[in-house]
């Protein structure tokens, strides 16, 4: 089984419409920007719900992962740092990078969203390393690499540049936006 | 303040009459545009309940005082929030009972009229789903025609006029809903009865209803005198009952005819579609009363809220009937098809007994328009 690492687990089994909702919208309350919540439900109807929901409210639905009767929803507070400039210089747009990939094989991707993000849809053979996770994973990658940093919208992607400059890494180039106008292959669970 | 229920049986009565309704659907915007409760003059609003969590204000003002308000969800739990909370704020509403679960599960029974010698046949009219199902009654003796799943309403309905249902038939093998054929059977000790050609892969024993066969219910002769019309399926059945009425399944519809696509290709059974349709149906007495299975759109509803017309309109009316040109038809019945329903694969291998899912699963398999047809 994936980890895929909420932030915090949500226990709406039993309830019916229009309980799972109205307990996930107090519960997003209580989450911090950028937080990801799992919510179980066994009601069917949440799924389609949640997920219009979340796109109403401006929050992330990220997926769902059903385990006999009980659907595991995953969602998102979107941090709000959209807004704040981005410092890293190096970067490439989604387009360009797509071409990259179709070209060679032994390309480096890291993608920094939460794991439950990447656990839903990501590029192929991109690695996971969430951001809150970079600082202690940095060894586990290699600094001749050329590495491609990419996320949702450019942002974290952009802080996790900066990181591995400052750890001496020389070919860091950040993905804008990143995953949400990617056009090109992806892969993941429920696909 | 407590909101008042409305019943699935109080909103159908209110699409019979034609009357004004205010509906209020709580359900998130894909599900309504996929499938509402339809009334002639019935008016509406889609606000999803989880829009208003935080309160009313923002939908009040665009809903009416000076008519009737129902508010509808999916299964109950959100419409009773929502007209609480309109209910709250001044307004009189109701919600409906069950929500569009129960809706969809609704059957209205309608007498069509009599038959020979004493002889009752009445149409149960599944209101939220377009199905129709039929019962033939003579002399305390019943047959039943494409029921559905909702089994207990017609034992029940079967009861209450003295009648013991002694054969089901199923003119198809449905794709669409879920027979309640071989249940009904089952608690009755009648004889179940399918198109053999649609019943290759059942996994029951059944009684195969052939061509010609003709069936007397009650002690008088009713004869219920089987066609074989295929197009819609390959063993697709039609009945003449009491020379008066025509039971035409899902091959010709009201103002549409049937969609050969469900069970196969659509091009292996157009020609059989138009052969039952253009060939079969022909030599039949123009004025036989067309019963089929399903009804499209609320506009087909007799006044009493029935669902039949003359043969003789239906071919100087139904658009399906009126193709000269046999490319123009095949392409009707082959191109830009309506979507096929909800899970049909599966509906149909519930119907063969090859899967046997519960009743939630059954509901969900179900939820949704009925779209066998084309015009």
């Amino acid at each position: 089984m994936l980890n895929m690492k909420a932030n915090m687990i949500l226990d709406a089994k039993g309830l019916a419409c229009p309980m799972p909702i109205v307990k996930t919208k107090k519960a997003m309350n209580n989450l911090e920007a950028g937080q990801v919540l799992e919510v179980q439900a066994t009601d069917k109807g949440s799924k389609a719900d949640l997920k219009a929901w979340s796109e109403s409210t401006g929050y992330q639905y990220l997926g769902t992962l059903e385990e006999g009767d009980v659907l595991k929803h995953f969602l998102r507070k979107s941090s709000n740092d959209e807004s704040i400039g981005k410092k890293h210089p190096n970067v490439i747009s989604n387009e360009e990078l797509e071409k990259n990939l179709e070209a060679s094989e032994n390309i480096v991707v890291i993608d920094v969203r939460e794991a439950a993000e990447y656990a839903f849809n990501h590029i192929p053979n991109a690695i996971s390393i969430p951001l809150g996770e970079l600082e202690n994973r940095v060894n586990e990658l290699n600094k001749q690499d050329k590495i491609f940093v990419v996320c949702r919208t450019g942002n974290r992607s952009d802080f996790a540049a900066q990181k591995l400059t400052e750890n001496g890494f020389t070919k860091v180039i950040n993905v804008i936006p990143g995953m949400s106008q990617w056009t090109g292959k992806t892969t993941g669970i429920n696909r | 303040m407590t909101v008042k229920g409305m019943t699935s049986k109080e909103v159908t009565q209110r699409v019979f009459n034609k009357e004004e309704l205010f509906i209020l659907d709580v359900r998130n915007e894909s599900d309504y545009k996929d499938w509402k409760i339809d009334g002639e003059n019935f008016k509406y609003l889609n606000v999803p309940y989880f829009e208003l969590l935080d309160g009313v204000e923002e939908v009040i003002e665009k809903i009416p005082t000076d008519k009737e308000v129902l508010v509808v969800c999916a299964k109950e739990g959100s419409s009773v929030m929502v007209a609480e909370m309109l209910s709250d704020a001044g307004l009189n509403v109701s919600y409906l009972k069950g929500g569009m679960k129960s809706w969809s599960e609704h059957l209205e029974p309608v007498k069509l009229g009599d038959l020979n010698d004493g002889g009752e046949i009445f149409q149960f009219v599944r209101i939220g789903k377009g199905c129709l199902s039929y019962m033939i009654v003579s002399h305390g003796e019943a047959a039943l025609i494409d029921a559905t799943r909702m089994t207990d309403t017609y034992l029940e309905f079967a009861n209450s006029i003295g009648a013991k249902i002694t054969r089901v038939f199923d003119t198809h093998l449905h794709a669409d809903h879920i027979s309640g054929g071989r249940t009904i059977a089952e608690k009755t000790g009648a004889t179940y009865w399918l198109p053999p050609k649609d019943a290759t892969e059942v996994t029951f024993d059944y009684q195969p209803l052939e061509d010609g066969n003709d069936i007397t219910i009650g002690n008088t002769v009713i004869t219920i005198h089987a066609l074989y019309s295929p197009g819609h399926t390959i063993g697709s059945t039609s009945f003449v009952v009491d020379n008066k009425f025509l039971l035409s399944g899902d091959i010709l519809f009201i103002d549409s005819i049937g969609r050969p696509d469900l069970a196969g290709k659509a091009e292996d059974w157009v020609g059989d579609l138009r052969e039952t349709l253009y060939k079969r149906y022909r030599e039949l007495s123009e004025e036989l009363i067309v019963l089929p299975a399903h009804f499209m759109i609320i506009d087909e509803l007799n006044n009493d809220g029935s669902v039949s017309e003359n043969l003789g309109t239906l071919f100087a009316k139904n658009h399906g009937l009126n193709i000269e040109d046999e490319n123009e038809f095949r392409r009707l019945v082959t191109e830009n098809l309506p979507p096929q329903p909800n899970d049909y694969q599966k509906i149909r291998q519930t119907n063969m007994g090859k899967i046997s899912p519960d009743m939630d699963e059954q509901r969900e398999m179900e939820i949704g328009p009925n779209r066998c047809a084309v015009r």
